[in-house]
């Protein structure tokens, strides 16, 4: 039975080298880095080498790394810390199609007395940044803007929306989990002043996060408790996964350019293959400004989880914005805020693919998916 | 993944009735892209105009949907009009072994495709006479009589059940209140109707005795029995002796005893008298 791996966009596959960069700390060196002695002071430099790896990845300055336990802490602590820093007059603006660890926080933040705003996408998912600008009119905002959507693969003008808020003398954070890694990213060029990012979405494991805080952005910390990272996130460190984490940045950004172009032309191929055997099937999202690893397809008139249950059967994993693959009765948040009609919503399917896929898997699907959709066609009433 | 049974995923990987009968004596069509799930329903009368001789069916959904879709057909098949109308939602799940929770919805679809087709039949009419009622959930255009239904069916106790059975108040929620006072509406009037259960058991009349034991036998052994194409019918109640005789295949049944002991018996010590022996009529 084959075993091809293309939802890289819900996580990825632990690179080896991150599994053995770990071991270490779950054997020999488990001290506590706060400490003054040798067990302590040994983990410590482990701990600071992993922060420059991760700043490394994006630009950054070591000491504008916390380390968290996931991306939802990560954006948790950038929209209820900056928020909390700057008083309840700060306007609170999003996107429709943010991850729920965005929308969460923000409508939490909007139920107790914060203005939110929530800004729509066209039908391409793409955001108007003469939107945003409007809406930065008239006092003090923040911004949470996600860098690339999770659903669509659709990269959002990021550069062009940082320099608006800054103009505007907002506050900028941006939900990176999904870009970082596969695209570059430089905050000495682009002026966002937090970033959010999580490691199991680049070949660490699940468990761990960073948050890039542009130093001078005032932020409370969500985590109250000890002075570790410098007092902006208490408890003592994850070492284990902090390490695999750094490891994991510094073979991003060895691999980025070379392996997503590669993966990239993967991508295109598979969309193309799936196009040409599929009738009625659409791409959900803007195709010229996309992630390079993420396809998300719709094939009219059928529903999404029979899809994955039959791809499945044939050892190909992907993932789907249908109501029913969620136990929600509503499709995607993400494609409805597109407009996508009905007829296509509900069998949308996401393909997103790593450095570790390869083309003869890519054949695979292109010539064993085309069967599986016309065999649940045969079974619909719109067909 | 979704824990879907072994026939659940039978019935989805290799439908049985697909497609639909063009001569069809009725037709029901439920659901709506929309919704994200959709059944046409077509079945086809013997000459005498009593029984379905052929259903198919083509569904748009999940893999419950199709699975449920499937399981109606097969379970309608062979049945009279009257016992086709009596077929709810809990046997078409039960004859798949049962179906997650979140995913009861798909039966109930299957039981309304089934009304709306003989509707059609009897009235000519296509559309469900049950939209006439006051829409409670217009997310997913519910109505009232519809809630009222699973509730009953289903004997559900939570919003969040009524949602995972028909949608409603799966949307926006504002329909959310109105479903709880849905729920305690039901409640009360089963309780003020329904036999009290337990510890008054004991004092039945002979009549209501009887009673009881006929309707557990309608609500829970017969749809059990007919889904392998048996019956059976009461013939007497004497005491804690409960006399019945079976029809169908389980007349032939050479595990009748096994149902008898196992099923039936179990059934009404459970519904009925926990002293109840039941026995097979000598013919």
């Amino acid at each position: 039975m084959r075993n091809i791996y293309l939802d890289n966009n819900a996580t990825t596959a632990v690179a080896p080298e991150v599994t053995e960069a770990m071991m270490p700390f779950f054997s020999e060196l488990w001290g506590n880095p706060s400490s003054m002695h040798h067990f302590g002071g040994q983990v410590a430099s482990y701990l600071e080498a992993a922060r420059a790896a991760a700043a490394g990845l994006i630009g950054a300055d070591p000491s504008e790394i916390v380390f968290t336990s996931c991306g939802t802490e990560s954006n948790n602590t950038a929209i209820r810390g900056a928020a909390e820093a700057a008083g309840d007059s700060l306007k609170v603006i999003t996107t429709r199609v943010e991850h729920p660890a965005v929308l969460g926080p923000c409508r939490w933040l909007g139920e107790r007395g914060y203005e939110t705003l929530e800004l729509g996408v066209d039908g391409s998912g793409q955001l108007d940044p003469a939107e945003l600008r409007k809406a930065l009119a008239g006092g003090p905002a923040l911004a949470s803007i996600m860098w690339a959507n999770n659903e669509t693969g659709v990269v959002f003008p990021i550069q062009e929306a940082a320099e608006i808020v800054k103009e505007a003398g907002g506050i900028m954070h941006t939900d990176a989990v999904q870009a970082v890694g596969k695209l570059p990213i430089d905050v000495r060029r682009t002026p966002v002043d937090m970033l959010s990012l999580s490691g199991h979405k680049l070949h660490a494991p699940k468990g761990i996060g960073a948050l890039y805080i542009r130093r001078g952005t005032k932020v409370k910390p969500f985590l109250l408790g000890g002075h570790q990272e410098h007092g902006r996130r208490g408890g003592t460190e994850n070492i284990p996964y902090i390490v695999g984490l750094g490891k994991a940045c510094e073979l991003a950004a060895r691999h980025m350019r070379e392996e997503m172009e590669r993966v990239a032309a993967l991508r295109d191929k598979l969309e193309r293959g799936l196009l040409a055997s599929c009738p009625d099937t659409r791409v959900n999202g803007d195709r010229a400004n996309r992630l390079p690893n993420t396809t998300n397809l719709s094939f009219q008139y059928i529903e999404g989880e029979s899809i994955l249950y039959h791809l499945s059967d044939i050892g190909v994993a992907a993932s789907s914005g249908s109501a029913c693959t969620s136990g929600s009765l509503e499709p995607s948040h993400v494609i409805r805020a597109m407009g996508v009609p009905f007829t296509a919503a509900h069998g949308s399917i996401r393909f997103s693919l790593s450095r570790f896929n390869t083309e003869e898997e890519i054949d695979y699907v292109i010539e064993h998916m085309p069967p599986i959709i016309e065999r649940l066609r045969a079974l619909s009433p719109f067909v | 993944m979704w824990n879907y049974t072994e026939k659940v995923l039978d019935h989805f990987k290799n439908p049985r009735n697909v497609g639909v009968i063009e001569d069809a004596d009725g037709v029901g069509q439920v659901g709506s892209m929309a919704c994200g799930d959709a059944l046409k329903l077509t079945f086809k009368l013997d000459g005498k105009k009593e029984r379905i001789v052929d259903a198919r069916f083509k569904t748009f959904g999940c893999a419950s949907a199709i699975a449920s879709s499937s399981a109606l057909t097969e379970l309608i098949k062979g049945m009279t009009l009257e016992e086709a109308e009596r077929v709810t939602n809990k046997e078409i799940a039960d004859y798949l072994g049962g179906l997650p929770e979140q995913k009861m919805h798909c039966s109930v679809l299957g039981r309304e495709a089934l009304e709306v087709a003989i509707e059609n039949y009897r009235t000519g009419r296509t559309s469900r006479k049950i939209l006439e009622g006051k829409v409670v959930c217009n997310c997913f255009g519910i109505t009232e009589e519809e809630i009222r239904r699973v509730v009953r069916e289903n004997d559900l106790t939570t919003v969040e059940q009524v949602t995972n059975y028909c949608k409603a108040g799966g949307g926006c929620g504002s329909c959310i209140p109105d479903i709880e006072k849905i729920i305690h509406a039901v409640r009360e009037e089963r309780r003020r109707t329904e036999p009290p259960a337990a510890p008054q058991q004991a004092r039945l009349t002979p009549v209501q005795r009887i009673h009881a034991i006929e309707e557990t036998i309608d609500r829970e052994i017969r749809p059990m029995l007919k889904k392998d194409g048996g019956d059976l019918e009461l013939i007497d109640a004497v005491g804690p002796r409960v006399v019945i005789s079976f029809r169908g295949r389980c007349a032939e049944c050479r595990v009748a005893e096994f149902t008898m002991k196992d099923v039936v018996e179990a059934k009404l010590r459970e519904f009925v008298d926990d002293g109840i022996v039941v026995e097979e009529a000598k013919s």
